[in-house]
């Protein structure tokens, strides 16, 4: 499974990188690979040629303070691993990425990669979604920030254009006592989710569901804030009877594919399962 | 009996070992030959129609691609004949080298393009140009049993063989039985998936008339009388050759149209050929295998004990019948009673064509869906009399009085329409499984609901026949650095074939293991050869070495008494020297130049040895997401005579995670259109280091074979057998409370879910 | 195009077209066959090698994006003589039957216990569970890599 044959290029700067896609129309972006590299094995693509963000400096960076966490295109999933300050910078993104892949893609595979595939499956496209996070893009007509929402239009679909390169993603400051959760269920370790939930919330001084934010990947076309299951849970005191309902809504307020793996009715249970779980440990967390 | 035995019997490290963790392996892909050139196949995008246009002109023209061989270069070439059970009939179905105007199934072979590289011969498949009018395929076996639409309209219909397999009458026991219990189960469509994927290079020495294969496997004998024929050369011209192999598990190394087109290619071109299979094409091209239904019941006493079997079942062939197509079909009617006793059966197996990728054997073909279908009813009818399920297996299971116990007679069947268990004490090994798994404790557990979870347990019993004949050949010389070369008709597929040789060589000779060198699977080391399937090659490979290295013996023995002046009865064979009782030796190297050699061959008459064996799981399900949580595992299993404990050990440690595969997970989808849903490792799923920790293998050696001098039975498929129906049961056990029924294999996290309270789906 | 890196301690240099990947170019034009190709989709890791102290699956990587870095296969992880405890312990229990997912085990498990000597049966499992076996079980393989811990945690480098 050879890919057809293609130009390459290693650009020294993002401009000459920008320059380039805007250039050759066929030409797709390259940064670890993990994603691309299996589509050009199987021929679902063929460009006339890769630009290799690998020299492009300053897309690496993770950094914190008080207005949030802002990773370049191309921090990696160990990266993340391996910066103690998400710990409590980010809880959430740190649990999500855990479960990405297996231990040599870790190595490799990228924000930006993970973002530009748009995989309905991935985690971290689920949690910029669920965190309200911001995408920034550089492109030829100049660099633009999308929220999250926005930029996943479909399954393998964003509001990339052609000539544009992510460059970082920024999500939004994480209070220290937010209540938190994230759960997937995938066949084996390291397998794409058959479903996952993000999940957040904050509790005001009289034990009440504030903010709550409920996100949902493998379950629908796209990475999908589930905004009815947020809508129940605001304003109403922590429980397992509310719990329980905001599982059902959430069961509805899916539409999944039926696939080789699982079917709808399956999936939908399973959301239902991972978010009565989620709220439950969520609940727990953050005592 | 033999030598010192101070390696049989003993966990001797791997002599193959050594290449291998330093990464000097040599598989067939990482050899080259000069001017080699590289292979790629168009294979037909379509599962049924006929093709109306083929134009590799833009294929010719690409830079780098040095011809396009289609069905025109090729001829008239004899189709691939079947090299197990050739029946009557069979002839109308078997495949063409090359698809000349039909396709029958996504993968199959249309065109070869030779090219400087791999990249270049996929480019030059690309860019041929075919058009194939679409036929409406038959997509399933239903389909298929309807004979509306005809894979081969000649012969009149798509049913490629029928078995029955009969034993007393069937009809009088169900008739006036007490209790019967009917039900349908199906085994899903699934493969062995070597992790090496297939791979062919082929020379032809036009000077020398001569054609040399590399990337034989398994049956090299047999492919390479076929492949001459093919080629209308002699057997003698012809040479295959044995490498390091992947994993064969039944599936690599029978004659596949590759194992045609590359050596035609390499002789058309004039020069070497290298193919490698890639994992997509390996998806569609490599044999399918297990996919079966049925609808079959049970007859029994009040008692639990079981007076008959009676049903029919269903094999989804795929479009041709392959060189071992049969097989399973055909082990599937004759052993579905397992090891128990049940004295009237009927059971009929019918063998479809269907326009996906053809079956063939793997691991236990036949056995694992067979032990599926039976320990499903045999655990349903325990459940319905209350009986324990042990206690069911117990009642039931042939009496080590009883044997030998004669099985279910097959027709049509051959030389093997009859078989009978030979040897062992069935209940012995189901006992100390009970035992050991604690039985009697765990049974507490029984479909409790436990932290979030429920519980279930489960038992199976099973007989693995082995040493399937007619014999196995091997060749001893003694080589003048003093060292012994056995030659051997098996072939290795990674069970450790070369240390379980030597061991039985060095230990029979008293000779030290590294004074033994293996040389297996190669036309060139012998005249014939048998090869590696049915867990043969210990019984019959290494009877046939223990044989002849007796006779070695004897003659080591006499060359060295007539120049030591002695009588042959007053020299031993110690530590490699040939000694005299006051002392005088002579070294072996001393010894070869007197050409001692010995040609053996073991024959059993075609009479197979059962292992046997039981195996106990204890799972936890997950309601809410379907999720089967494996325990415990625990397989006890009598293999007569154990050689080497530590390559033992992990026959049965691979074919249970394999058998789980099959039970959890793996699944070749297809859609109604005979497309492969499943056509790459992130769908097609096989167990990883994370999925099942929890096994253990026990083997026992109480009861050795008499079949064999050695005394050794096969290990090679036993463990897998009692996997999928073990599962099933645990899990049906588990979720009794919501009346779950298991019939279906995989057991998928969709499946199982479906089956319990579907946790979330209802309000509190 | 050239690309130049260092493979197994020594600089080499190659020219290949852009579209092969490490596994190929390590394979064909190198003549170190040791590391395996078993899907060339990212999903076996019979291909993993270790680029600049990480292990990777080298069908995933184009030859070219090795240019300046550090790659080390299956091949340099041990001299002619002696086996190394990671290796010894493969043979000891029995951990590999037909050899082709083995370097793929044997990379990333050097690689896991250079940064991690202290990793657990758990982790152990998680890290392997990218790299496909289908005749051991896995079993034997994790009890090797355990035992091989020892000869990580005394020093940096076995």
């Amino acid at each position: 499974m050879k890919p057809a044959p293609f130009d390459y290029r290693a650009p020294a700067t993002l401009q000459e990188a920008i320059d380039l896609l805007a250039a050759e129309p066929e030409a797709l972006l390259i940064a670890g690979g993990q994603s691309l590299m299996p589509v050009l094995a199987f021929r679902l693509a063929s460009p006339s040629m890769l630009v290799d963000l690998r020299r492009v400096a300053g897309l690496g960076d993770i950094a914190i303070d008080g207005g949030g966490v802002l990773l370049g295109a191309r921090v990696r999933w160990r990266d993340i691993d391996d910066d103690p300050r998400l710990q409590t910078a980010h809880p959430l993104l740190r649990e999500a990425i855990a479960h990405v892949a297996h231990y040599q893609i870790r190595n490799r595979g990228t924000v930006g990669g993970s973002l530009a595939h748009a995989d309905p499956a991935a985690e971290l496209p689920g949690i910029a979604v669920t965190c309200d996070a911001e995408i920034t893009l550089a492109g030829a007509a100049g660099a633009r920030t999308l929220r999250a929402g926005e930029f996943f239009t479909g399954p393998l679909s964003t509001a990339r254009r052609p000539d544009e390169i992510i460059t970082e993603l920024h999500l939004p400051l994480w209070p220290r006592n937010r209540r938190w959760a994230f759960q997937e269920f995938a066949q084996r370790q390291g397998d794409f989710a058959l479903a996952g939930t993000a999940l957040f919330y904050d509790e005001d001084q009289d034990g009440l569901v504030r903010n709550a934010h409920v996100g949902v990947i493998g379950a629908c076309d796209r990475p999908q804030r589930l905004t009815e299951v947020e809508t129940l849970l605001n304003g109403h005191a922590v429980g397992e009877g509310l719990f329980r309902e905001a599982a059902e809504a959430a069961a509805q307020a899916v539409d999944p594919p039926d696939d080789l793996h699982a079917n709808a009715a399956y999936r939908r249970g399973l959301v239902a399962t991972l978010v009565a779980r989620g709220l439950r440990a969520s609940h727990i967390r953050g005592r | 009996m033999i030598g010192t035995n101070r390696y049989i019997g003993s966990p001797v490290e791997r002599i193959e070992d050594l290449r291998f963790l330093r990464g000097r392996g040599e598989f067939v892909g990482d050899l080259r030959r000069d001017g080699m050139l590289h292979a790629a196949i168009l294979r037909s995008p379509i599962a049924h129609g006929r093709i109306r246009r083929l134009d590799a002109a833009a294929g010719r023209a690409l830079p780098g691609v040095h011809a396009v061989i289609t069905a025109t270069e090729i001829g008239a070439v004899p189709r691939i004949p079947l090299r197990l059970l050739p029946l009557p009939g069979t002839e109308r179905f078997l495949q063409p080298v090359i698809a000349a105007d039909r396709v029958r199934y996504v993968g199959e072979p249309i065109a070869v393009v030779l090219a400087a590289s791999a990249a270049l011969a996929e480019d030059g498949v690309g860019a041929i140009a075919l058009d194939i009018d679409e036929l409406p395929p038959v997509a399933d076996r239903r389909a298929s049993g309807r004979d509306g639409i005809l894979l081969f309209e000649e012969s009149g219909t798509n049913l490629a063989m029928q078995f029955t397999a009969t034993l007393g009458d069937a009809d009088a026991a169900f008739r006036d039985a007490p209790y019967v219990r009917r039900e349908r189960f199906q085994t899903q469509r699934y493969t062995a998936l070597p992790m090496e994927s297939r791979g062919v290079l082929a020379e032809w020495d036009a000077g020398r008339v001569r054609m040399t294969v590399l990337g034989a496997a398994k049956v090299p004998f047999f492919n390479r009388d076929t492949l001459a024929a093919m080629l209308g050369l002699a057997p003698a011209d012809v040479d295959l050759i044995e490498n390091d192999v992947g994993g064969g598990f039944g599936a690599r190394g029978e004659f596949y149209p590759e194992d045609f087109l590359i050596p035609f290619a390499a002789r058309h071109i004039g020069r070497p050929v290298r193919w490698i299979e890639d994992r997509r094409e390996h998806l569609t091209a490599m044999n399918h295998a297990r996919q079966a239904d049925c609808e079959v019941e049970i007859a029994c006493r009040r008692d639990g004990t079981i007076l008959g079997l009676r049903g029919e079942v269903f094999v989804d062939l795929g479009a041709y019948v392959r060189t071992n197509g049969l097989i399973q079909p055909r082990t599937l009617a004759q052993f579905f009673s397992g090891p128990y006793r049940v004295p009237n059966i009927r059971i009929t197996s019918m063998a479809l064509l269907t326009n996906k990728t053809p079956s063939g054997t793997y691991r236990a073909p036949g056995r694992y869906e067979a032990s599926f279908f039976c320990e499903r009813l045999i655990e349903l009818a325990a459940g319905d009399l209350e009986i324990d399920s042990a206690e069911m297996r117990r009642r039931n299971l042939i009496a080590a009085a009883e044997m030998p116990y004669k099985l279910a007679r097959l027709e049509p069947g051959g030389p093997a329409a009859d078989t009978e268990c030979d040897s062992g004490d069935y209940r012995e090994a189901l006992e100390r499984c009970l035992a050991e798994f604690g039985w009697v404790d765990k049974r507490t557990l029984q479909g409790r609901l436990i932290n979030g979870r429920y519980h279930g347990i489960a038992v199976a019993c099973f007989i693995e026949g082995s040493g399937a004949g007619p014999k196995e050949t091997a060749r001893l010389e003694l080589e003048p650095d003093g060292t012994v070369a056995v030659y051997v008709g098996s072939a290795a597929v990674g069970q450790g074939l070369e240390t379980v040789m030597a061991q039985i060589a060095a230990d029979t000779l008293g000779i030290p293991l590294d004074q033994v060198r293996v040389l297996h699977g190669s036309t060139l080391y012998l005249q014939e050869g048998y090869g590696a399937f049915a867990s043969r090659s210990t019984v019959l490979g290494g009877s046939a070495v223990f044989e002849g290295a007796k006779v070695l013996l004897e003659k080591i023995r006499t060359a060295a008494a007539a120049r030591l002046g002695e009588a042959a009865a007053d020299v031993e064979l110690v530590d490699g020297r040939a000694r005299t009782s006051d002392g005088r030796s002579l070294s072996l190297s001393e010894l070869a130049a007197d050409g001692l050699r010995v040609d053996t061959a073991f024959a059993n008459n075609n009479r197979l040895t059962y292992s046997y064996g039981s195996a106990a799981a204890h799972v936890a399900v997950d309601p809410g997401t379907g999720h089967v949580d494996l325990l415990d595992f625990l397989v006890v299993e009598d293999v007569g005579r154990i050689v080497n404990p530590l390559t033992l050990h992990g026959q049965a440690i691979g074919g249970i995670v394999q058998g789980l595969g099959g039970a959890f997970m793996e699944n070749l989808v297809y859609d109604g259109n005979g497309q492969l849903l499943a056509g790459n490792l992130a769908d097609y799923l096989i167990p990883t280091a994370s999925d099942f920790p929890r096994i253990r293998a026990i083997a026992l050696e109480n009861h050795p074979s008499t079949s064999d001098p050695l005394g050794v039975k096969g290990a090679g498929e036993g463990a897998i057998i009692p996997v999928g129906g073990l599962m099933a049961n645990a899990v049906a056990n588990a979720l009794a409370s919501f009346g779950a029924m298991p019939n279906q294999l995989p057991l998928s996290p969709a499946r199982v879910w479906q089956m319990g309270p579907m946790e979330g789906q209802t309000s509190p | 195009m050239q690309v130049s890196f260092q493979l197994n301690g020594e600089p080499v240099e190659v020219d290949i077209e852009p579209r092969m990947h490490l596994a190929d170019c390590l394979r064909e034009m190198l003549r170190l066959t040791g590391t395996h190709l078993g899907c060339e989709h990212g999903a076996c890791g019979a291909c993993t090698v270790i680029v600049d102290g990480a292990a990777v699956r080298s069908c995933l990587i184009l030859a070219v994006q090795a240019e300046g870095s550090s790659v080390v296969t299956v091949e340099g992880l041990s001299s002619e003589e002696a086996l190394t405890p990671l290796q010894a312990a493969f043979r000891k229990h029995h951990a590999l039957q037909c050899g082709f997912c083995t370097p793929g085990m044997l990379t990333t498990a050097h690689a896991l216990l250079t940064e991690e000597p202290d990793a657990d049966a758990d982790r152990i499992r998680s890290a392997l569970s990218g790299n496909l076996c289908r005749c051991t079980g896995y079993i034997p393989i994790v009890e090797a890599v355990l035992e091989a811990r020892a000869a990580y945690r005394k020093s940096d480098k076995p």
